[in-house]
């Protein structure tokens, strides 16, 4: 066996660096990619199980143990189904739409430090790279809306595209109040400003920025209570209404992917990431793995804002669309300019926890 | 090597979808072959190693301006005919317009090249180096009086523009949110206790 390895190490340093560097990218990329993909699987049968313990329901409970093999039932289901192009749709934006949902939320992983020695990408301007990446997908929604030409598809289409737009600038003032306290616009480096436990994450200085970002996040993914984009009662499904089979089953993914990654930031910005919740609790000992910053920290963190998602999906009933409007421009929005204002006061007369990292 | 053929192959996508915004027949398509444009920009500028321009141009250009483009194109009937039957009135405007832009960039490529190093390509820059930071350090030290200027001249766009365009109807009935919001069960529900009846 170790002669087999050692075969292979060997004929692993023959190779050229630029192919080693290409072979190892690729994996790493796969990895992820199939991660993400499988955790959304998953967590479609999460909020179903979530959703029907809160409405005294049991959930998926046929396939497989605990219904555990739902998801794959549901995959292999819109796989085999046929996709129907409309008509008088434009046939390649109708088809090319999902694609456009879909990419953003997957590549946006790309400089997401999963720990604090992984990162596919390790680049300077990670946090502006995510803001980019997550306002490219609404895209997949204007097109697919469009394309499809229907007066409902384009209804739901116009709703999500003005939602996205006017909750992405409340996120990225909520940012930049992040990116203010811990001096870096490279999410390795925001994580690393929050190190030193509970106390130091950026949940406590920056509370009200948190709280916006969070909930602009679930009307950036057209989450319940802001899923007026769906609005099944008003506009039958919305942008995708004449999409089927696997077309549909990209739609449905790109939401998932979405939730994950606005979970997955929302720890990373404001939850310390990786790091340990007990970092600095002496009472469990030196080397104790729950004081150890991990990969599990994170995922626990993102497990949790997955389930809010789902928490606030069985609670609320739907948003009015004027009211969504008021919230985002008129609520969230100042609420970040006077923290922003507030933090850079703070800052210069060297009050606070980041006194130390700002001018 | 490898660099170069990377740039001619975004360098003529840019190219095939600029001229895809001026010659497709569907505005919808010509406001995506833009945004095909935008991103193709993009690519050269991270090529250039110059991430921090390349980011904020998809995300403002193609996250927010060309969204709202495409709604605006997509809401508007367009009657096709009549857009294109304009040539021939507004052709010497664009050749103008085209024919300034050729003598920047010629000024620019021939006259500075010959006297610039920098004619060889994109120059790699040193370990270390991050665009984002030395961008920063430029804006908010040498240029911080037309950085601000420039902000307040956005500024005053939007003014203008929201004054220019709200435009207040009389007799138009317009919900409070606010007030909405903040109403309790009890300004809206009268519970009225009674006597149970006495059995006759």
């Amino acid at each position: 066996m170790t002669g087999m390895i050692e075969y292979l190490n060997s004929i692993w340093a023959t190779v050229p660096a630029d192919y080693q560097y290409l072979v190892i990218v690729t994996s790493q990329i796969l990895a992820v990619a199939m991660t993400v993909i499988l955790t959304v699987a998953f967590t479609t049968y999460f909020e179903r199980k979530v959703i029907g313990y809160m409405q005294g329901r049991l959930g998926p409970n046929r396939v497989g143990p605990f219904g555990l093999g739902q998801p794959f039932a549901d995959v292999l289901k819109l796989l085999i189904k046929e996709v129907i192009v409309p008509a008088k749709s434009n046939r390649f934006l109708f088809i090319i739409a999902p694609l456009l949902a879909i990419t953003p939320a997957l590549a946006a992983w790309a400089v997401i430090p999963l720990s604090d020695n992984f990162v596919i990408a390790d680049i300077d301007a990670g946090l502006l790279y995510v803001l980019a990446l997550t306002s490219v997908g609404v895209y997949g929604v204007i097109i697919a809306g469009w394309a499809t030409n229907s007066k409902y598809a384009l209804l739901g289409a116009m709703r999500s595209g003005a939602q996205i737009v006017a909750y992405e600038i409340a996120m990225g003032f909520a940012l930049v109040g992040v990116l203010m306290a811990a001096g870096s616009l490279n999410l390795g480096d925001i994580t690393r400003a929050q190190a030193g436990g509970f106390s130091h994450w950026f949940l406590f200085p920056l509370l009200p920025l948190f709280l916006v970002f969070f909930v602009s996040g679930v009307a950036e993914t057209n989450r319940a209570p802001f899923d007026v984009t769906e609005g099944e009662s008003e506009i039958v499904a919305g942008f995708h209404v004449e999409y089927s089979g696997v077309a549909f089953a990209i739609f449905f993914l790109a939401e998932y992917a979405n939730i994950i990654l606005i979970s997955t930031l929302t720890s990373i910005f404001f939850f310390g990431g990786w790091a340990s919740f007990f970092e600095g609790w002496t009472f469990l000992g030196e080397g104790h793995f729950l004081r150890q910053p991990s990969f599990f920290w994170l995922a626990a963190k993102i497990s949790f804002f997955v389930f809010v998602f789902f928490w606030l999906r069985a609670t609320f009933p739907r948003y009015r669309y004027d009211q969504i409007m008021r919230l985002g421009w008129k609520v969230f929005i100042p609420i970040t300019i006077a923290w922003i204002a507030v933090e850079g006061v703070m800052s210069w007369l060297h009050w606070g926890p980041w006194s130390g990292s700002a001018g | 090597m490898f660099q170069a053929v990377l740039f001619y192959f975004f360098a003529a996508a840019l190219f095939a979808a600029a001229l895809g915004v001026i010659l497709s027949r569907n505005p919808v398509h010509a406001a995506l072959f833009l945004v095909l444009a935008f991103f193709q920009s993009a690519v050269l500028w991270l090529l250039a190693e110059a991430e921090f321009l390349a980011i904020v141009l998809v995300l403002v250009y193609v996250g927010a301006v060309m969204v709202l483009f495409l709604f605006v194109v997509m809401m508007l009937d367009v009657d096709v005919e009549r857009v294109r039957g304009g040539l021939t009135r507004y052709a010497p405007f664009g050749l103008l317009v085209a024919a300034l832009m050729v003598i920047e960039l010629v000024q620019v490529i021939w006259f500075r090249g010959r006297t610039d190093a920098g004619l060889g390509g994109f120059q790699p820059t040193p370990d270390g180096y991050s665009n984002t930071k030395a961008l920063g350090a430029i804006l908010y030290t040498e240029h911080v009086y037309a950085f601000e200027i420039a902000a307040v001249i956005l500024l005053l766009a939007m003014v203008a523009a929201i004054t220019l365009t709200m435009r207040k109807r009389p007799g138009l009935k317009v919900q409070n949110i606010a007030e909405q919001v903040a109403v309790k069960a009890k300004d809206r529900v009268r519970i009225v206790k009674m006597e149970t009846e006495k059995r006759q």
